[in-house]
């Protein structure tokens, strides 16, 4: 893995971390104070565990006045600070820094009010994704978006992320589906945005702070929608003879003017990756698999599905199937959700890229993908959000051969710049963090990264909140890591990736 | 152009100290020059919203009518890029060819302005971000901005976001200029996401005066999968022989009779899933028990325009006001209005649009204090010419005031840019 550059460490700060200490310890209660090596270890990554930092201290606060004198501490003391919530992030965002202290919101667990009546819960961020949806599934209501660590990953950390996932095409990510926050920003300001009604006057902070990975604010309570179960959710599982055919069909679905709740594809590596791992009983012939799910009324499901049916078979499809009951829809998606140990099991080490491209140049960027894996002679696998056009070509290599660790690394950004080239952007729904940082300037130039800068400084202007995320530290093109897996040993190896 | 006023810039302004640059560069070389010399100006387009938001006081004036235009509509990918002041009718009718629209119901002002369609551009539209009917179950304007590029304050040309919709680089820039009444970029360029229009629509009016089953109609209706795409309330009173006018004229179909109070709810999909939605309703809203009358596709369509376009409140001449509470809080906010205020409900319970006869102020702020009380915020979307201005056109709190001057700031730090056309200090 390169080398990482971090913000400078500020050696006034590590020089007094016993009166920081002790400090802190009267603002909380002293246990939720964390300073000993052996405690603050199990914080020293999120999900992107090919970095560790070991963090001054980690503060477990437990409800927003804490959180504000915290941080008006900091604030006074000139002490970074980065934000965590259940640490699932694949992009580096919650690293921590050696002299910041690190404000984990993992005490702020509970779920505040299910209002039913409004159609929304209000809750703690720590709460889990899956976890709104089971306090609200009794009445068959649900939380929408649903990235694939959903049973993990808090709820502030999907804020923070504006996290999406497979049903994102139809239902939005976050931030279409949150009503309100309560923050708080670095000088201790609490401030509430939104709330149980639609929409908010004036600029949309929401809209802001969602998808700003913890450099503006620490979120303390989220209200988010809720949604009726759809009466009818079915999948079509239709294998491809070629690339190009599986991609047209995915573009020609959209096209057509059908809307699928989710809809993913998946190439011949990952096919009999997925099905020797899982069993799913993919088409093992086929050179691209499409998954289709739609929702809605029985018959207007059926009705799209044979307009499915129709455009797949002109475009050659090998196999389709309907499911015929839930139980068969699951199996679809067994494979899909298996694809990252799949890959693990493949090969020593992988790397997860993320990437989105407008879905018209599905088969292109698939093609560019394997004239690459040529080139530098690596096995990749992919999978691609179809709907919305976000990929994760997985690259399988051996980490212990330095050569393949800087090819494979080479490899990564050529991917993404050749998303950025296709039209699209280097990250979709896994963040930019630490990670793809020094791509940011594939994609804006300065004045618009200075911009963005501008923001934070207006509302940090002592960048003390999570620096050294998300723009780059150089502000040159330098070629990082992307998710780094080595001989399976991801963090959170039991969540499914997809 | 004479000669002293090309020395005094670069690009053409009008007597009235207009200026019409043509394309983004010009945008930007004349923010610079407004910013060196420390100039406010108001930026316009066709001037169809204009009347929303405190009046400027501005020597000069940027009009961005200039930069209109398709530049890219890929409706397999779901997305439409225009030149920022492209009208919205023109982009409505590139749409329609591919059986596209903005989901959103963009809402035409032209009718409450002076009685006749004025539906603006893109740029005017993203500035408001008012949302229409359909907003409860597709979202608003600011859920369907993929990217856009403009000019900063100091004349920076800045970019955010893209053409697709899964993108998490960086800050969310285009949000944040949704519904920024153009306070912190003069909009070049927009992308929106666009979607398929669905098939037909169908429209089923409730008769009731019960104000009780009217909200928990609404509670069923928002909690019902079987994907209600409007619902709104039109009480009778107050009875007036002006607004029985109107609401005549909106209401006049065949088998609608605008009298007596009524709630209508939009159900749309192909002919098939249709019946079933309908279906589903009649037993989960217990139809039976009901006064109900169908609208077919042909008095479907219209009745929704009507609705969106505020058409009910047509040329009125009083304060209109723009209230979001909470649905559950609804109850309280009808009774307060009575049948002294004229009023109807859209949003499935949510949004209340109001109107104020009174010269004065003092009944807004009433208004106001108990929206403010049941969680909400109020607009002041149209103001009578006697408006004494007493109580702000926006809601805000000290807080978020604060944070909204510190962005502000970032973007233009001269306050270049319709200076309290907002709030006062931004």
């Amino acid at each position: 893995m390169s080398e990482l550059v971090l913000p400078k460490i500020d050696k006034a700060t590590i020089n007094k971390k016993e009166y920081i200490f002790k400090n802190l310890a009267k603002i909380i209660n002293p246990e939720n104070v964390l300073s000993h090596a052996d405690d603050v270890k199990p914080y020293e990554t999120d999900a992107l565990a090919a970095y560790t930092q070991t963090p001054l201290a980690v503060v477990m606060p437990e409800n927003t006045e804490e959180v504000s004198n915290i941080l008006k501490f900091c604030y006074k003391e000139n002490i970074k600070v980065v934000p965590r919530g259940a640490g699932t992030g694949l992009s580096g965002g919650a690293l921590p820094l050696n002299d910041a202290i690190l404000l984990s919101l993992g005490k702020f667990n509970k779920i505040i009010e299910i209002d039913f009546e409004n159609k929304c819960v209000v809750t703690q961020p720590g709460v889990t994704n899956l976890g709104i949806t089971h306090a609200v599934q009794h009445k068959n209501f649900y939380y929408a978006p649903d990235p694939s660590s959903q049973l993990a990953c808090s709820i502030g950390g999907n804020v923070a992320e504006n996290s999406g996932g497979v049903h994102s095409l139809k239902y939005g990510t976050t931030t279409n589906n949150i009503l309100g926050v309560e923050m708080v920003m670095m000088d201790g300001t609490v401030c509430r945005v939104g709330g149980k009604t639609l929409d908010q006057e004036g600029y949309d902070l929401m809209g802001l702070i969602c998808g700003s990975e913890g450099l503006l604010g620490v979120i303390t309570e989220v209200t988010v929608k809720i949604l009726k179960n759809p009466q009818v959710v079915k999948a079509a599982l239709i294998g491809f003879p070629t690339i190009e055919e599986g991609g047209n069909a995915a573009s020609e679905i959209i096209s057509s003017g059908i809307v699928p709740a989710g809809m993913e594809i998946m190439d011949k590596a990952l096919i009999e990756a997925t099905d020797n791992f899982s069993k799913a009983g993919y088409p093992r012939d086929a050179e691209l698999l499409l998954i289709v799910e739609l929702d809605g009324t029985e018959s207007e499901v059926d009705e799209l599905l044979k307009q499915v049916r129709t455009i797949c078979e002109k475009n050659n499809c090998s196999s389709l199937k309907f499911s015929k009951n839930e139980k068969e829809r699951l199996s679809f998606w067994a494979g899909r959700k298996a694809a990252f140990p799949a890959c693990g099991a493949m090969a020593p080490d992988y790397y997860c890229m993320d990437g989105s491209i407008p879905r018209g140049k599905l088969a292109e960027a698939l093609l560019e993908i394997k004239k690459l894996s040529e080139k530098y002679e690596l096995p990749v696998a992919n999978c691609f959000h179809a709907g919305d056009g976000n990929l994760h070509p997985l690259i399988m290599f051996d980490g212990g051969d330095k050569e393949q660790l800087r090819k494979t690394e080479e490899f990564g950004a050529e991917i993404l710049k050749a998303c950025v080239r296709l039209g699209g952007v280097i990250t979709g729904e896994h963040g930019v963090g630490i990670e793809k940082r020094e791509l940011m300037c594939e994609m804006f130039n300065n004045t618009d990264i200075q911009q963005q800068l501008d923001i934070k400084k207006s509302l940090d202007e002592k960048n003390l909140l999570n620096p050294g995320k998300v723009y780059p530290i150089l502000r040159k093109c330098a070629e990082e890591g992307r998710v780094h897996v080595h001989r399976n040993e991801e963090k959170f190896p039991d969540l499914p990736r997809f | 152009m004479s000669t002293e006023m090309k020395k005094n810039s670069q690009i053409f302004q009008d007597s009235n100290n207009i200026y019409y640059p043509e394309d983004e560069l010009q945008v930007s070389n004349l923010v610079q020059e407004l910013y060196k010399k420390n100039q406010p100006t108001e930026i316009i387009g066709t001037g169809s919203k204009n009347f929303i938001g405190n009046r400027i006081q501005s020597a000069k004036k940027l009009s961005m009518s200039k930069l209109s235009g398709v530049i890219e509509y890929l409706p397999e990918e779901l997305y439409i890029k225009v030149k920022a002041n492209t009208p919205l009718e023109l982009v409505e009718k590139e749409l329609e060819k591919n059986n596209q629209e903005l989901a959103f119901e963009p809402i035409d002002f032209g009718f409450i302005e002076n009685g006749k369609s004025n539906k603006g551009t893109i740029a005017g539209h993203l500035a408001c971000n008012f949302a229409g009917s359909r907003r409860f179950k597709v979202g608003s304007l600011r859920d369907h901005i993929l990217g856009f590029r403009g000019v900063n304050g100091k004349g920076d040309i800045i970019k955010s976001g893209g053409t697709v919709v899964k993108n998490v680089t960086g800050y969310d820039l285009s949000k944040l200029v949704t519904g920024s009444f153009g306070t912190l970029v003069a909009l070049t360029e927009i992308t929106l996401k666009v979607l398929p229009k669905k098939k037909l629509s169908n429209t089923i009016t409730i008769y009731t005066d019960d104000k009780k089953l009217v909200k928990d109609l609404f509670e069923k209706i928002s909690g019902s999968s079987s994907e209600v795409s409007g619902a709104v309330y039109i009480p009778e009173e107050p009875k007036d022989e002006n607004y029985d006018q109107n609401k005549e004229m909106v209401f006049k179909f065949n088998d609608l009779k605008y009298k007596g109070s009524f709630l209508a709810l939009r159900i749309e999909g192909d002919k098939i899933s249709i019946e079933e939605k309908l279906k589903a309703l009649t037993i989960e809203l217990e139809f039976s028990n009901l006064n109900t009358i169908i609208l077919d596709v042909h008095q479907s369509i219209p009745f929704w325009k009507k609705i969106n376009n505020l058409e009910i409140f047509k040329q009125t001449k009083n304060n209109l006001l723009r209230v979001v509470v909470p649905p559950s809080k609804g109850p309280k906010l009808m009774q307060f209005l009575g049948n002294k205020y004229k009023y109807y409900i859209d949003w499935c319970g949510s949004l209340y649009w109001i109107e104020v006869q009174s010269k004065k102020s003092s009944k807004v702020s009433d208004i106001k204090k108990l929206t403010k009380e049941l969680g909400g915020y109020l607009t002041i979307i149209k103001t009578s010419e006697e408006y004494d201005y007493e109580e702000t056109i926006f809601t805000v709190d000290d807080t978020r005031l604060l944070i909204s001057e510190k962005i502000k700031k970032s973007f233009d730090p001269k306050r270049i840019f319709n200076p309290g056309k907002m709030y006062r200090g931004i």
